[in-house]
């Protein structure tokens, strides 16, 4: 569905003869694509018209690099300003010279404030500080259950009254506890509602007044559309806020919104949210969400997590044995033993480009248990060469692993099909293949 | 207040921004190409898609060179019988004689599900008919508390299983116990789930599976919750959960804020599942009828 901006580009380009200077006209087209491009990932029209004016005229008249055709050196020069924009890698939030540092996070309802709440403090109580979480959503049936139910699988404790009715009170009061138990983040988890309520908007700004937040978080839902920016502006205006976490990642869409609401508040996003599970939570880099707005994959962000697994010579070496082909099924087993390490399977499968295409790889977590022991089952020629594993062979191999053939024939399958992915990066134009490879 | 006075009224936000903007382009102005694609670019900043919106402005730029549209009320119509036309008919959520009538309400997380539940139940209630609550989202801290405090408030019946356990058997309970009841309408929620993760659409599939073994046919509804404030991902949200168990209908919520709500152009376009329910507000009341006719109207009037 989505073609890559960079295919459309190269398209576009291919029947120039490419070198020497960007020409208008050829400027022209490829932002009417770009313009499209982001615009179908959410990016606001305005912020889009903005952007493709800037772009403009930056490329005009640009140097064409020797190394590159005109649609990678425009796509370049987007890339570049998009990252620009997107601003640099700051998760750092701000303490308090005076504990306790207190956090304030708001946001539109559903956009995923309490999860968030508990996720920014189980990294607070890694690095050895003492987070209290405040449960100021007194809107929301059960929200409060929720906030407990949370604090109690990260062990943080948290704050919360079922007799207060005002949250004011009710964040006032918590952060006089917090002095007492020597708490020294207080995460304030206030109601969510629609940015033009205005009785919520008071509530804000009088728990602001209040309490004095060192920092105000903004808490948005990265499939967020067009509204991005009114939601935004609202928030930013009327509550004023010092930082941006853009929840839902681990989703398909792609998150144009971040490019708009850091145009309207000017704040850098902190961090994104990858996943339901309470550890899920990473810091923001730009140069990623640019690829992915852009649609190209986000190559980076599977580089490095592979690289926490690898070690740089076995990296090498797999490496190598990509580019000669001769990705046997150890090499397969060896490299699924890592992954598990490495965290869940479809996280990292997102994040490489065109990965969504290849069938027959859906690995479900405990099915590489299973496979693990098919391929321990095969002979050391079998492993080398599928080729030979006939009929017979597989129900050997079925008997050995306590499988069925069916089970041993997708194996084989998923290997063929990996050994064809892993020849199309090697030989896929434009694309550079990562340092490391998850296979 | 009527329901198009209630309509009218959350929708003035909306109205104001199309309308306004659709007055301004044209006003002493002549229907020309810079005019048109400014129109297009206002459809598009309400989230009704780049697709939907050059279709939409097809139609009208070919019938602006035959000369049909000449000025802004010309359009306006144009435009107006164009979007009625993409939304197609009324077609609200109609609880069948047979009983129990089984709705599953599914959607990605934050979306408003069991929110919009609350509040059909308390609709259903109004109408006298009995309603049984199942609490199918067993995963999320507080999932199954949210739910029963909306059961006490709509004053229906509830299901609900322990924190964690099998969505499925917590539908299939709830289908049995409604048929032994005599309960008119089942509700069964379910946790939110992004459409991207394939185990959790499974679970999804083995929910229906269930709901079919209690009740051959069941349920007889799979209303997808959308929320206003989306994008364009929703479009995907809608045609992977509908691969995946087949949605009859869409809920869209959050729409008495300022998101414009285009991206039912989109879904009903690519996808053709009307849009029942719309969400307008925070109250126990303030769910209502899809009227495509109204909805249109209401943006222009």
């Amino acid at each position: 569905m989505f073609e890559s901006l960079t295919e459309k580009l190269e398209s576009i380009f291919k029947k120039l003869k490419g070198k020497g200077l960007l020409k208008e006209e050829d400027v022209e087209v490829a932002l009417k694509e770009i313009r499209l491009a982001l615009l179908e990932a959410d990016v606001n029209f305005k912020v889009v018209k903005d952007f493709v004016q800037k772009i403009k005229e930056k490329a005009i008249g640009k140097e064409v690099l020797e190394s590159l055709t005109p649609g990678q050196q425009v796509i370049k020069v987007v890339n570049e300003e998009l990252c620009r924009l997107l601003g640099k890698t700051n998760s750092r939030i701000p303490l308090s010279p005076n504990p306790p540092t207190i956090i304030m996070m708001v946001g539109l309802h559903g956009s995923g404030k309490t999860t968030t709440s508990a996720k920014l403090a189980r990294l607070f109580k890694k690095e050895g500080r003492r987070p209290m979480l405040v449960a100021a959503d007194l809107q929301r049936p059960a929200a409060i259950d929720q906030l407990i139910t949370l604090g109690s699988q990260i062990d943080v404790p948290v704050y919360f009254s079922k007799d207060i009715k005002d949250p004011v009170t009710l964040c006032y009061d918590s952060v006089k506890k917090a002095k007492v138990d020597a708490r020294d983040i207080v995460i304030l988890d206030t109601a969510g509602r629609l940015h033009i309520d205005e009785s919520l908007m008071t509530e804000l700004k009088k728990i602001k007044e209040s309490v004095s937040p060192k920092e105000s978080i903004f808490v948005a839902d990265a499939m967020t559309g067009q509204d991005a920016v009114n939601i935004a502006r609202n928030f930013s205006e009327q509550i004023g806020i010092d930082g941006i976490i853009l929840t839902k990642m681990d989703g398909d869409a792609r998150g144009g919104a971040a490019l708009s609401i850091i145009s309207v508040t000017g704040k850098p996003i902190k961090f994104i949210g990858t996943g339901e599970k309470i550890e899920m939570l990473e810091p923001f880099y730009p140069d990623r969400i640019a690829s992915r707005i852009l649609g190209m994959g986000d190559v980076l962000s599977l580089i490095e997590q592979a690289q926490k697994t690898f070690d740089h010579k076995e990296a090498e070496k797999l490496q190598k044995t990509i580019m000669d082909e001769s990705f046997t099924f150890d090499d397969l087993r060896e490299q699924l033993q890592k992954m598990r390490n490495m965290g869940p399977l479809e996280n990292l499968i997102n994040m490489i480009p065109g990965m969504n295409k290849i069938k027959n790889l859906d690995i479900d977590e405990r099915e590489l248990v299973k496979v693990e022991a098919i391929i321990s089952s095969m002979t050391k020629k079998e492993k080398r060469d599928h080729n030979i594993i006939n009929g017979n062979r597989r129900r050997r191999i079925a008997l050995g692993s306590g499988t069925t053939v069916p089970d041993v024939n997708r194996v084989i399958k998923q290997y063929i099909e990996i050994k064809k992915m892993l020849k199309m990066f090697k030989g896929k134009k434009g694309f550079k293949l990562p340092k490391v490879l998850p296979f | 207040m009527g329901f198009f006075d209630r309509l009218k009224e959350s929708l003035t936000k909306t109205r104001k921004g199309l309308v306004e903007k659709v007055e301004s382009i044209f006003t002493g102005r002549k229907v020309d190409e810079t005019t048109l694609e400014e129109l297009e670019e206002i459809l598009i900043m309400s989230d009704v898609g780049t697709n939907a919106a050059s279709e939409i402005m097809t139609v009208i730029r070919e019938k602006a060179k035959k000369g049909e549209a000449k000025d802004t009320d010309s359009v306006k119509g144009l435009l107006k019988s164009e979007m009625i036309s993409i939304l197609g008919d009324f077609q609200p959520l109609m609880v069948s004689e047979s009983k129990p009538f089984v709705i599953l309400a599914v959607g990605v997380n934050g979306v408003g599900k069991t929110t919009t539940i609350g509040k059909l139940a308390s609709r259903f209630r109004s109408q006298g008919l009995s309603v049984l609550l199942a609490a199918g989202d067993t995963f999320r801290a507080a999932g199954i508390e949210q739910l029963e405090i909306w059961a006490k408030r709509a004053d229906t019946q509830f299901v609900q299983h322990q924190k964690g356990s099998d969505p499925a058997a917590v539908a299939y309970d709830a289908v049995i116990a409604a048929q032994s009841r005599g309960i008119d309408v089942v509700i069964i929620d379910t946790a939110g789930r992004l459409h991207t993760k394939t185990n959790l659409m499974e679970e999804l599939k083995k929910v229906k599976r269930s709901i079919d073994k209690a009740l051959p046919g069941a349920p007889a509804e799979v209303l997808l919750v959308v929320d206003a404030t989306t994008g364009q991902n929703a479009l995907r949200q809608a045609e992977i959960f509908n691969e995946t168990i087949g949605i009859t209908g869409i809920a869209l919520t959050k729409l008495d804020g300022t998101a414009k709500g285009g991206i039912v152009f989109a879904i009903k376009k690519g996808l053709g599942m009307p849009v029942r329910l719309i969400g307008v507000g925070e109250g126990i009341d303030d769910l209502r009828d899809f009227d495509p006719g109204e909805f249109v109207e209401a943006l222009f009037s």
